[in-house]
């Protein structure tokens, strides 16, 4: 019986993976954490006194607001870092993919294999969250298991369109600009803290078209029932455009960089 | 095993290739020897099935690369010029994991792990990490990496380029047994003395195409005398005048051994003089009251052979 080769790839990147996980799921577990005790608690105490505040969240606590949003943005965060400076590696530091190319795998089986661990990495991350998530009263809710894979998908959303950019640089001068410019506004205004609707009128179409918006609404839907079906098939299906145009990008950028 | 017709690679503009024909017989050690930017890498990734062809044909193992590149690198070993282990990993992880690229099941992997660290002397090393190890242990490691698939064909592109001497001579040794257990080698250098001592036959590439082609030493006997005598000179000794030779003062100096050997050659720091009998010259050149700097009596190489077919040395 023949392991398919996409799946070579992927039992290579968790080789790689098993030297590094402690220090992955420590990150993915206590920065959401941190920031559920800071903002949820912290300054969602604040919040919850103040009625109106809680109207404008759909009358729900801060926290119960906050705590499901970090399901997508810890996803994105963990898949997003992935995606820069390890990919680069694999063409230009360590070369792991060129080696790989020279096997029988080819650019699209690297590709895809990339994509599917990606999604895995992104998996355990959010998996840890979600375990934080569990030792709340506002968040222990079933939809967590409807959670975790759409955070999963939002991760891929990001993971596969910065793996191809990655894929066609020669340094990682732009890399810190893709974290300080990209990644890190979305996470700040991207519906995580509070809901896009108080963002001036102008930039809230900049965060419809982003992925995390979507995402966001999706896991926080999930977990404490407050999207409409109409909305989730929306959602749902912008996050489903932004993997299927980033993996075709990867596959075409890999074949470029590894065959040319 | 390899048939090469009229094989050409551009980039762009850029003629990497422009033209060759060769053919590698199974068992055979053949190799391509040239100067940086020869076009020796490029025919390399063409045959390695990880670059496209731009015009020609191409044919190992009788597939054609463009339809059955999986398969042909299936049955191929690959030693690439600069090392791409995993060097988180360990060493023996970094020999399984290659193996699984191939399919080959994980308790075989560890088996043939296991036998080729032994053979490129690495055994003891096994469950280190890549990182810290030597340029030429990682060398040894790639070369143990790229036969894991048992490949009837190995690929080496520049095998010894930045190590040290006692190392490339080990890894001589081990591709040297390599070629008696009949694994076909292919291999590029721009070292002469690499080329002589692991290739049957070899072409001589410049500029993108093939300028000679056979043997090492029938190379030799063909484009170069049996023994070359160097020669330093102080060229304004040789005529008489204090320091500071002229380009006339050149012409005086190259006449004063004018007619010395079958030929010679003028390189900026010494002039090579191309005879049968190398200390003959050697008299002839104290005979005309030439009192060299410095002198060296050699036997011809592969250098030779290129600068006379290029009228350039190998490495500037």
């Amino acid at each position: 019986m023949t392991t398919p080769t996409t799946i070579r790839v992927w039992e290579s990147e968790y080789a790689v993976y098993r030297k590094v996980w402690k220090s992955h799921v420590l990150l993915a577990f206590v920065q959401p954490l941190l920031y559920l005790l800071g903002m949820g608690l912290g300054v969602g105490a604040l919040i919850d006194v103040n009625a109106d505040s809680t109207s404008t969240l759909g009358g729900i606590s801060y926290f119960a607001f906050l705590a499901p949003a970090l399901l997508a943005t810890t996803a994105m965060m963990s898949a997003g870092q992935a995606s820069l400076w390890q990919v680069l590696d694999g063409f230009f530091w360590g070369n792991r993919y060129r080696a790989m190319a020279a096997t029988p795998l080819t650019p699209g089986d690297i590709a895809t294999g990339l994509a599917m661990w990606h999604a895995t990495r992104t998996a355990i991350g959010v998996s840890g969250v979600a375990a934080v998530l569990v030792l709340f009263d506002d968040t222990r809710s079933w939809g967590l298991l409807v959670a975790v894979p759409v955070a999963v998908l939002t991760g891929l959303a990001f993971a596969l369109p910065i793996t191809a950019w990655s894929s066609t640089r020669h340094g990682d001068g732009s890399f810190p600009t893709v974290i300080r410019f990209g990644l890190l506004p979305m996470f700040l205004f991207g519906g995580a803290f509070f809901p896009i609707d108080e963002l001036p009128v102008w930039l809230q179409p900049v965060a419809h078209v982003t992925p995390l918006w979507h995402g966001i609404e999706l896991c926080r839907g999930a977990v404490i029932d407050s999207v409409s079906p109409g909305n989730v098939a929306v959602h749902v299906l912008v996050l489903v455009a932004y993997v299927a145009v980033g993996w075709v990008a990867c596959r075409i950028a890999f074949a470029r960089r590894l065959a040319p | 095993m390899i048939c090469a017709r009229a094989l050409r690679k551009e980039f762009g503009d850029f003629v990497a290739v422009d033209g060759i024909d060769f053919d590698v017989a199974p068992g055979e050690s053949f190799g391509f020897l040239g100067p940086n930017g020869a076009g020796k890498t490029s025919t390399m990734r063409m045959i390695g099935c990880v670059s496209p062809i731009t015009a020609g044909t191409l044919r190992t193992f009788g597939l054609d690369p463009s339809t059955d590149g999986a398969a042909i690198r299936a049955r191929m070993g690959v030693v690439p010029q600069a090392d791409q282990l995993d060097s988180e990993l360990t060493v023996v992880e970094n020999l399984v994991i290659y193996g699984r690229y191939f399919d080959i099941p994980r308790a075989e992997c560890r088996r043939r792990a296991a036998e080729l660290l032994d053979f490129v002397q690495l055994a003891e090393r096994a469950n280190e990490r890549v990182d810290p190890l030597s340029g030429g242990m990682k060398r040894r490691l790639t070369i143990a990496r790229s036969l894991m698939s048992e490949p009837d064909l190995l690929l080496l592109d520049e095998p010894t380029t930045g190590l040290d001497p006692q190392a490339r001579h080990i890894l001589w040794d081990r591709l040297y047994r390599l070629k008696q257990r009949g694994v076909t080698l292919v291999l590029t250098t721009h070292y002469m003395d690499e080329a002589e001592q692991l290739c049957d036959r070899l072409v001589v590439m410049d500029g993108g195409r093939i300028v000679a082609e056979g043997s090492p030493r029938g190379l030799i006997d063909e484009h170069a005398t049996r023994e070359v005598l160097e020669l330093r000179l102080h060229r304004a000794e040789v005529i008489g005048v204090a320091d500071g030779a002229t380009a006339a003062e050149d012409e005086s100096a190259l006449t004063a051994i004018d007619g010395i050997g079958d030929r010679q050659e003028v390189l900026p720091d010494r002039i090579l003089i191309y005879a049968h009998d190398g200390e003959a010259a050697l008299a002839e050149v104290h005979r005309r009251g030439i009192e060299p700097v410095g002198s060296l009596v050699r036997r011809s190489s592969l250098e030779d052979v290129f600068l006379r077919l290029t009228g350039r040395t190998l490495i500037d």
